[in-house]
């Protein structure tokens, strides 16, 4: 049992292993960090027994490997998630997502008259703020905020 | 340091510091002493209003034609490229071209400060739909500091529709800066958003919240009224019950501070009696006259014309 786990989470020879993700939100990480496009193998598990949270999702991403603003992306969908860097099947970095300052271009203004709403083609952009301890995030553009449980990602 | 604001757009009243605040404020006492200088001198300035406004464009308009400059554009989208679809960005560019400085309303939430990304020159939003109004908060501090002497440590009572009102709320940001204390008086739906509060505590200032205007009148150095919609209640038994609590009557000013001046962005229904025009504290239209004032200096101000 000890080497079936094992072998889940270092299968790839160099990559990255983003592992504790909840596990109904691996494709929206998926999409997040652009995986949907790779042209190297991605691996993805769902409903993977946990210890700690009972079930979680994981991504491997053979040959692929980010920089933390990216990294940092997947923090408002997945705050437990942990990144694992391996080369040569040996782990060689692991690190915590912290969510960033800015949040561009994947979470959509929940203020239907915002220019990014009413016109084509606009990234979105946000500031991270926190309110009475309250995630939420300032629009650039409209200056509305979008709390947490109205977060709808691109 | 001088300060300079040469090609600084004015999207939010927080795009400019407290000390760049008090420079155009500086600038449209100025105009204020002397408000016909050409330093335009034929610049073509566009005035964008993709929704009808009397006042800001109007009050634009002057300031523009005070200042020696021609202007372009439109006061409403009908018969424009607008309405065959042509998109914000391609208006705005094309604009950019033929102006110097573009003067845009808008109702889209936002559009301000996307223009002034796509945009050469520099853009001055008269209002961008429920978000941002700086130059009618410039005008506001302008009659507060002409009215008081000086923008510090005043009292401010903001009255009526504190939730919606975007003039409140840029007042409120830009008054942070100056140690006011604020009292907020508004019906229990229509209270100050948590967010604009924010300000306040960031700036660990006092604030108080009542639903009464008459106890706060004494010891204000400034009333800030606003209109109190009947549309904003989903109930209309609930407006019926407030709506006289938010007007403001002569005989109710006996008690207020000699240096108390009333203050309304207008237009003006009836949360303003009209028995109190005549009080001298009623300072509502010449707060409308301090905008052409105020509107020369920014003008001159981002053109590096001052």
């Amino acid at each position: 049992m000890e080497k079936r786990k094992e072998l889940i989470v270092s299968a790839i020879e160099n990559g990255t292993v983003i592992d504790h993700i909840p596990a109904d939100k691996v494709y929206q990480v998926v999409k997040i960090l652009g995986l949907d496009k790779a042209t190297h193998p991605v691996y993805l598990g769902i409903n993977v027994e946990s210890k700690k949270y009972g079930t979680k999702g994981f991504i491997k991403a053979s040959d692929k490997f980010f920089a933390p603003e990216d990294v940092n992306k997947i923090a408002l969908v997945a705050p437990t998630a942990s990144i694992i860097e391996i080369k040569g099947f040996e782990v060689v970095n692991k690190m915590t997502v912290q969510i960033p300052e800015k949040i561009e271009k994947i979470v959509k203004c929940f203020n239907p008259n915002c220019v990014t709403n009413k016109e084509h083609d606009i990234p979105t952009k946000f500031r991270v703020k926190y309110v009475d301890g309250k995630l939420r995030l300032v629009c650039h553009y409209c200056e509305k905020y979008t709390s947490e449980e109205n977060i709808e990602f691109i | 340091m001088s300060i300079s604001l040469k090609n600084r757009s004015l999207i939010s009243i927080s795009d400019y510091s407290p000390e760049e605040i008090c420079h155009v404020l500086d600038i449209a006492e100025d105009f204020e002493r002397n408000p016909h200088q050409n330093l335009l001198n034929g610049r073509i300035i566009a005035s964008l209003f993709f929704e009808p406004s009397t006042r800001t464009r109007l009050s634009f308009e002057t300031a523009i034609q005070l200042l020696g400059g021609n202007v372009i554009g439109f006061s409403s989208t009908s018969g424009t490229s607008i309405q065959k679809g042509e998109s914000l960005a391609d208006t705005i560019t094309m604009v950019a071209s033929y102006a110097d400085l573009i003067v845009m309303r808008n109702p889209i939430d936002g559009s301000a400060r996307f223009a002034s990304e796509v945009s050469k020159v520099p853009i001055i939003n008269a209002g961008d739909g429920s978000n941002q109004h700086p130059t009618q908060c410039m005008l506001d501090l302008y009659s507060i500091r002409k009215t008081q002497g000086t923008l510090e440590n005043l009292e401010i009572t903001l009255v009526g529709d504190l939730k919606y009102g975007r003039t409140v709320h840029s007042l409120v940001e830009a008054m942070s800066h100056f140690n006011a204390k604020f009292n907020l008086v508004s019906p229990i739906e229509l209270k100050l958003p948590r967010t604009v509060k924010q300000h306040i505590k960031d700036a660990h200032l006092e604030y108080e919240q009542f639903t009464e205007l008459e106890e706060v009148i004494p010891h204000s150095d400034i009333i800030y009224m606003t209109r109190v919609q009947r549309e904003r209640f989903p109930d209309p038994l609930e407006y019926e019950k407030v709506k006289n609590s938010y007007v403001l009557r002569n005989a109710m000013l006996a008690n207020a501070k000699p240096n108390c001046r009333i203050l309304h962005p207008l237009p003006r229904v009836n949360e303003i009696h009209v028995d109190v025009d005549a009080n001298p504290k009623a300072y509502y239209f010449q707060q409308a006259q301090n905008g052409v004032y105020a509107r020369q200096a920014l003008i001159a101000a981002i053109l590096g014309l001052k």
